[in-house]
């Protein structure tokens, strides 16, 4: 579970001699156990958005905390330290280390843990059949399909257990059933493990399982709005 | 420790990283290893040339460590001699870091055969004292080595019985100096004829008995030099000290590389040499081997970002590209120092350059190279390459370690 505020976030890239207003005093809460969605078009910010909550972007000014500390004042060893052991990234170009395989990959983050090798391999097995890759643990990315590569990239960051999850357009390189797929496996991962999800997307059936959905344009939240969200 | 990886996980990703591009690995690999066998081989050939020039050059003197009278190096005169040593100089060398010793008379002489006469170093010496020294009696090409202290025959170079234009069983007259400053000389028959391993040795030195040069020159009892030879003509400074103490004083004692100094500050320069030549062909690898990790990091530069997204510590970065670039290099030095081995191996009989031996010969080295492969010098090269390989390799992975992970991640 993981407890996160976000107050006035501002981040401004160069673009070119343009200046690019990414985030526009951005304030935020999100709940323990969120299953939240940010949708937008291209540039809105989304994906800047959650580098600067999962510790991967400075902000030019603003505060963000998860569980009461303050990520913005982390130094570069604590916040790997907070993404090693608090949050689980799945990136939409899936990101994996080609020389490893979907287990070793699996294993990659428990293994920088420091968990012992029959654990890690134990939890990585266990993960990879839930996320339906059994029998293809000795493959290597380029041996899988796009969503088989995405699936071990959530298997990796989900397998540590992290109290927040932040998914950048997780289904872009998807098929829709693979899409679906991923969806229903977020879903059961947050309502049955309590898992915090923030996901960026423009994919307007992965916004239909998002229990708030939060709209940005132009580096702003224009819109905040709580559903239904179908169940996994 | 949290952050890091284990040494035997960062070896894992560092040796597949490396043949995740099996052409550029194997292309760099090749040129470690023939740099390597370069350094190694190369060195080899030159140590053996060089050891050659000096043994050969120690056996023309003979001997590492010589007494002479105090005034004896800058006037070789017969009045600047030494009494000849006695059973307690034979006691005081009867030690493990020497390995023979002997007394002789050298003086310069004139020799003249019925055609013509050359000027000599004239060897007064005990046959065998001299062969417990160095000198091969296998180097005699024609007729017999000296038999004794006494012997009235002489034994001259090839060279020299070539220049006067005479023949072995021939007599020749050999005409030097006595104390008195009188004229002293004597008809000597040549029964041997020897080739050394140096021309100029040939050229200029006659062997004669000791006791006959004695008489001849009336100085019974007395010696120009006493050699003496140790156990390693490379650390002769115990002989040195042994030596010292057993002459005493009156007399100079010095070592080889004092006698010779050419020689002597060879084996320094062939030191400094070996150094700068790995070095040299160190430096030309290293653009290399800066090339072939730069192009690894650059391609990498997603997956490090996203291994510092994951939570892994920038140092286990840098130590992973020092890993695969510390693996290219020994690689590279198993196969380059193998190769070395083998073309020592392949050349332990000797390598003849008889077709440049003429100009070999102007500097003093011989017709037939013998590579030497010596521990320190392999020792260097490989320490030189894994240093220098590790430092030049600093860059890359540094660079490795500073990429931001959102500025690495949104690479295409």
């Amino acid at each position: 579970m993981a407890d996160i505020k976000c107050i006035e976030l501002c981040k401004t890239y160069l673009q070119g001699d343009a200046e690019v207003r990414a985030l526009d005093h951005v304030t935020l809460d999100i709940e323990p156990g969120s299953f939240i969605c940010l949708s937008g078009p291209s540039g809105s910010g989304k994906t800047t958005l959650l580098n600067a909550i999962g510790g991967l972007d400075e902000l030019d000014s603003g505060q963000i905390s998860i569980d009461g500390d303050r990520v913005d004042l982390l130094g570069k060893g604590a916040l790997a330290d907070l993404r090693l052991h608090h949050i689980g990234f799945v990136f939409q170009a899936y990101n994996l280390i080609p020389v490893l395989s979907a287990r070793e990959n699996v294993e990659f983050v428990m293994q920088v843990q420091g968990v012992s090798s029959k654990e890690r391999r134990r939890k990585a097995m266990d993960i990879l059949r839930e996320v339906g890759l059994e029998g293809m643990e000795d493959r290597r990315p380029a041996e899988l399909s796009g969503g088989q590569q995405q699936r071990v990239a959530v298997a990796r960051a989900i397998v540590s257990q992290p109290r927040l999850v932040l998914a950048d357009e997780p289904t872009a390189n998807l098929d829709s059933t693979s899409a679906r797929h991923l969806m229903e496996l977020f879903c059961e991962l947050n309502e049955n493990h309590g898992v915090t999800f923030l996901i960026s997307t423009h994919d307007e059936r992965v916004m239909r399982y998002a229990k708030r959905l939060v709209r940005m344009q132009d580096g702003r939240i224009i819109g905040d709005e709580r559903q239904a969200g179908i169940s996994g | 420790m949290s952050g890091s990886l284990p040494i035997g996980a960062i070896s894992r990703l560092a040796w597949r990283n490396l043949w995740r591009n099996y052409r550029r690995t194997a292309i760099m690999l090749l040129a470690i290893a023939v740099g390597v066998w370069a350094m190694i081989f190369m060195t080899a050939l030159m140590r053996g040339m060089v050891d050659q020039m000096i043994e050969d050059g120690i056996d023309a003197l003979p001997g590492h460590v010589q007494v002479h009278h105090p005034a004896y190096r800058d006037d070789p005169n017969i009045e600047n001699s030494l009494a000849e040593p006695g059973a307690d100089f034979a006691r005081a060398l009867s030690s493990p870091e020497i390995s023979g010793w002997t007394a002789r008379v050298r003086v310069p002489a004139m020799i003249s055969s019925e055609r013509d006469n050359r000027g000599v170093t004239l060897l007064g010496v005990d046959p065998d004292g001299e062969v417990a020294l160095g000198f091969d009696p296998d180097d005699i090409v024609e007729g017999r080595w000296l038999q004794g202290p006494d012997d009235t025959g002489i034994v001259v170079g090839a060279k020299m019985l070539e220049r006067l234009e005479t023949d072995l069983g021939k007599r020749v007259v050999v005409m030097s100096q006595d104390p008195d400053n009188n004229i002293a000389d004597r008809g000597f028959r040549i029964v041997g004829v020897f080739r050394g391993k140096l021309a100029a040795i040939e050229e200029s030195f006659a062997y004669a008995g000791k006791g006959t040069v004695q008489e001849l020159l009336k100085m019974q009892g007395r010696v120009s030099e006493i050699a003496v030879a140790g156990a390693d003509y490379r650390d002769v400074d115990r002989a040195l000290a042994i030596v010292r103490e057993a002459a005493g004083a009156g007399s100079e004692t010095l070592p080889w590389t004092e006698l010779d100094s050419y020689l002597g500050t060879m084996m320094g320069v062939m030191d400094g040499f070996v150094l700068v030549w790995i070095v040299v062909i160190f430096l030309a690898l290293s653009f290399g081997l800066v090339n072939t990790l730069m192009m690894a990091v650059f391609e990498r530069i997603r997956e490090f970002g996203l291994m510092q997204a994951l939570g892994m510590k920038p140092a286990t970065i840098l130590y992973q590209v020092l890993l695969e670039s510390l693996m290219l290099l020994l690689l590279g030095l198993v196969v380059g120092n193998l190769l070395a081995f083998a073309s020592v191996a392949a050349l332990r009989d000797g390598w003849d350059l008889s077709v440049v031996a003429e100009g070999m010969e102007m500097f003093g080295a011989a017709a037939v190279l013998y590579p030497a492969l010596a521990t320190r010098d392999l020792v260097m090269a490989n320490i030189v390459v894994i240093a220098l390989g590790i430092a030049t390799s600093l860059l890359p992975a540094w660079r490795a370690s500073r990429y931001r992970p959102v500025e690495a991640i949104a690479r295409a």
